[in-house]
């Protein structure tokens, strides 16, 4: 029986006076590839903010593994065991790649070692020294995520990691991401593109203004392709 | 709640100006409208441009220096002797304006407060301010040959004229275009800009006037009181000015002139409790900027939704 | 021109310099991690040498105990007026924080002068620094040569602290993006609170060195605090390389402009600072605000 690593409640998010998140709930089980899909403004990276305790003011209930999150401080968040990369990758450009990589306190046991997160991304050691913004797109992102799995993270929030990346690219990172569900991490992404998260997720969650509006296994939208283009479109 | 008109506010606070020196000391009450208008300038740039600037004592203090110069040395008449202060301190704003003008932000209010220390250093070495003495025994004269500025009765007149022009003046700048462009500005600079506004010329401006007003006050306050001292070009006098509006509301008409009694009233309270003035001065600071942002005329506006 | 001359008073605008680096790193150190102009710089440094004077003169607490002590000490005292009253000012305009570092200068001031008047308290130069070496082009008094060489490396040392180790790295990171940092699980409040406790302890630190050099007065922190503004707005805050040179490069410059032409000499920085402004309004180092 999976576990729900990821359970969320009747959860409420404003920005200042602006009311952003009414009533958002849903679960992620344990080794799940779930996206969030929705057009811009859905709601789905103040959802993934909101997790992380980066809205300022959110309210109802977020567990992880049944551990209350809703009133922790983000670094807790993180040490709870979430990963997060947010969309513009926040790679620090005062920091080399090294210092980037390693900057997150390693908080638990299994963490990804120097020697896995060579093997998931074999490029990286050769521009160890370079400021962190030097890098590509591509390779900002893949370093993103590497230094989010330094943390120890079993669960991984991802927004948009395709955004804006070659084709060849997106691929590398559709294939690490199902490399990483092979190794019993789950990931909560955002995606714009929805072919993309048709090749990775196992189920997908749609949202609009704020609300959660329909779940769908990845089988039903590949059975109805059509379902999701009313709360896609331009 | 609608907003009673200002003309009637601004008659109710001119009666009661007016009648104020048979119940409070004369001296008190011009020194308080003496910063009550160099606060109002001072409020003109921080409050309508969005503007802090940490040297206005230079204007104030450098007004003072050249009227009393003007009065005792060169014996011009009272109200010639002001206005050469005024027009002093003009010519100071758009010097340091011009300079300050080119940083933003944090960097122009550290910029305006190395510059004053500059002149402050100026004044301290050049001979004719007198050094730590200061210019004293400035000749008070007649004020268009009419107003005994001896007399105290009718000196307080005469100041409550001077600042009730003062107040006029400002209020006529910020409700014209140039102060509606002037808010644009402080609102989103950028937007300004992309609206083809010279953002920079328009910033110049509202300093060198603030700056002129500010030494208007300054000017009247070394005539009345006969004296012109580096007290008043110190980086403490340009704190002063901040709290009061601070105090009083930044960016409220009232603010400026409510905080500024409230100033000098608590300090001739403390001068003789033997508590430190400027500690005192400090802690009322902290408070307000942790606590009490808006000031009492703000928090009165806000409370009673009105805008003061 | 006497060689005498010039050096010695290129040694006193070093020393001046040492104190204008170490005050300008901690203030860009402070606004790098909070965004905010710390005023109340000045005044941390003042009450430092007052604190070194006091524990001579009540506790028979010696310069070199004083020297670790007061920093430590201040530091913590620091770190409180962050938690306490900066952390506050978190979302608001950075003039809040100008405002109100202003009325800490205030008070600390306010009160100094008020127990001790505006006339400094002697303070004596260690015993083991007494005295000075003949340097043939020059004498060298051997507690000022300590002030410059000290300062120096406690320049050295917080710049090499801040940009090449990993504690710097997270200090680094929290200053440029402190919601990235934080969803990595650094507990950016804390650092941010510690950070300024260390600015702080910096600049008692120059206090207790300034002590035998100015005595300890309480007008010494509001005299200086605003030199460093301009240094600041000369050299920009967002290099902390750049503070520390321009620091001890308009020392420089004060020291040779006493030799040229004295008068000048207090305001130099300012008119230095008139003219960046009017070429590089950016400032020499940092990039533009």
């Amino acid at each position: 029986m999976p576990e729900t690593v990821l359970s969320v409640s009747g959860l409420d998010g404003h920005y200042g006076d602006s009311h952003v998140l009414h009533g958002v709930a849903f679960n992620v089980q344990a080794g799940e590839i779930v996206t969030l899909v929705g057009r811009n403004g859905a709601g789905k990276t103040s959802t993934l903010r909101a997790i992380m305790g980066l809205l300022p003011r959110r309210s109802g209930s977020i567990e992880l593994r049944g551990r209350q999150l809703i009133g922790l401080p983000p670094h807790r968040i993180a040490r709870a065991g979430i990963g997060y990369v947010p969309d513009d990758r926040g790679i620090f450009a005062s920091l080399s790649v090294a210092e980037n990589l390693a900057l997150p306190p390693r908080a638990q046991a299994g963490a990804l070692s120097d020697g896995e997160i060579d093997a998931l991304f074999p490029r990286m050691k050769e521009r160890w020294a370079s400021p962190g913004t030097k890098l590509s797109g591509g390779e900002q992102q893949m370093l993103a995520i590497a230094r989010a799995l330094r943390t120890g993270a079993r669960l991984l929030l991802l927004d948009e990691p395709t955004e804006g990346l070659a084709p060849v690219i997106v691929q590398r990172i559709g294939q690490i991401i199902r490399d990483l569900k092979g190794r019993g991490h789950t990931v909560l992404l955002v995606e714009q593109n929805v072919h993309f998260a048709a090749t990775v997720a196992d189920r997908h969650i749609v949202m609009e203004n704020g609300r959660v509006v329909d779940t769908l296994d990845n089988a039903d939208l590949a059975a109805d392709p059509g379902r999701l283009d009313r709360f896609l479109g331009v | 709640m609608r907003a009673p008109p200002i003309a009637l506010l601004a008659l109710i606070a001119l009666a009661l100006l007016v009648a104020a020196p048979w119940v409070v000391y004369p001296a008190f009450l011009m020194k308080a409208l003496c910063f009550a208008l160099f606060a109002a300038a001072f409020n003109l740039l921080l409050g309508y441009a969005g503007l802090l600037s940490f040297g206005h004592a230079a204007f104030f203090g450098g007004a003072a220096y050249v009227t009393a110069h003007a009065a005792k040395v060169w014996g011009w008449p009272p109200e010639l002797a002001i206005l050469g202060g005024t027009l002093a301190a003009a010519a100071l704003g758009l010097a340091m304006g011009a300079l300050a003008i080119r940083r933003q932000g944090i960097y122009f209010a550290m910029t305006t407060l190395a510059l004053a220390q500059m002149l402050f250093f100026l004044f301290l070495q050049a001979p004719f301010t007198g050094g730590e003495d200061g210019i004293q025994g400035v000749p008070q004269g007649r004020l268009l040959g009419l107003v005994d500025l001896g007399q105290p009765t009718s000196a307080y007149y005469a100041v409550l004229a001077v600042a009730a022009l003062g107040y006029l003046a400002l209020y006529r700048i910020v409700h014209s275009p140039f102060g509606q462009v002037l808010k644009a500005v402080r609102d989103n600079e950028a937007r300004a800009r992309s609206l083809g506004y010279e953002v920079d010329r328009y910033k110049l401006a509202a300093f060198v006037l603030s700056a002129t007003l500010a030494g208007l006050a300054g000017g009247t306050k070394a005539l009345v009181f006969q004296i012109a001292t580096l007290t008043d070009v110190q980086w403490q006098m340009s704190g002063e000015v901040v709290l009061m509006t601070l105090l009083g509301g930044i960016g409220t008409v009232a603010g400026p002139a409510v905080g500024a009694f409230l100033s000098v009233g608590l300090e001739s309270a403390l001068a003789t409790s033997g508590l430190p003035v400027a500690a005192v001065i400090g802690a009322v600071f902290i408070a307000c900027v942790l606590v009490f942002r808006r000031g009492l005329v703000g928090e009165i506006g806000a409370r009673l939704k009105i805008r003061l | 021109m006497s060689v005498q001359i010039l050096s010695g008073q290129l040694l006193l605008g070093l020393i001046n310099g040492a104190f204008y680096a170490l005050l300008s790193l901690g203030l860009a150190v402070i606004f790098g991690v909070l965004g905010i102009i710390n005023f109340a710089h000045g005044a941390f440094y003042m009450v430092g040498a007052f604190a070194a004077w006091g524990l001579a003169t009540y506790l028979d607490i010696g310069y070199w105990p004083a020297l670790v002590l007061v920093p430590l000490a201040l530091g913590l005292v620091g770190m409180g007026v962050e938690r306490l009253m900066l952390k506050r000012l978190g979302g608001l305009d950075p003039l809040y924080g100008l405002l109100a570092t202003f009325g800490l200068a205030l008070v600390l001031e306010g009160t100094f002068r008020q127990v001790y008047g505006s006339s400094g308290q002697p303070y004596p130069v260690p015993d083991a620094l007494q005295g000075g070496v003949n340097l043939g082009f020059m004498f060298l008094p051997l507690y000022r040569g300590w002030v410059v060489a000290a300062s120096i490396v406690v320049c050295l040392a917080t710049w090499l602290a801040i940009e090449r180790t990993a504690l710097g790295a997270r200090l680094r990171a929290a200053t440029e993006r402190p919601d990235v940092a934080q969803a990595l699980g650094l507990n950016v409040p804390l650092l941010v609170t510690v950070t300024f406790g260390v600015a702080v302890a910096l600049a008692a630190f120059a206090g207790v060195m300034a002590a035998p050099v100015y005595q300890a007065n309480p007008l010494m922190g509001s005299n200086l605090i605003i030199v460093v503004f301009a240094v600041v707005v000369i050299g920009g805050m967002g290099s902390l390389s750049g503070a520390i040179l321009s620091g001890y490069g308009l020392g420089l410059a004060e020291g040779l402009t006493k030799v040229f032409y004295p008068p000048a000499a207090n305001i130099v920085v300012f008119v230095i600072m008139a003219c960046v402004l009017m070429v590089r309004p950016a400032g020499l180092f940092g990039r533009a605000s």
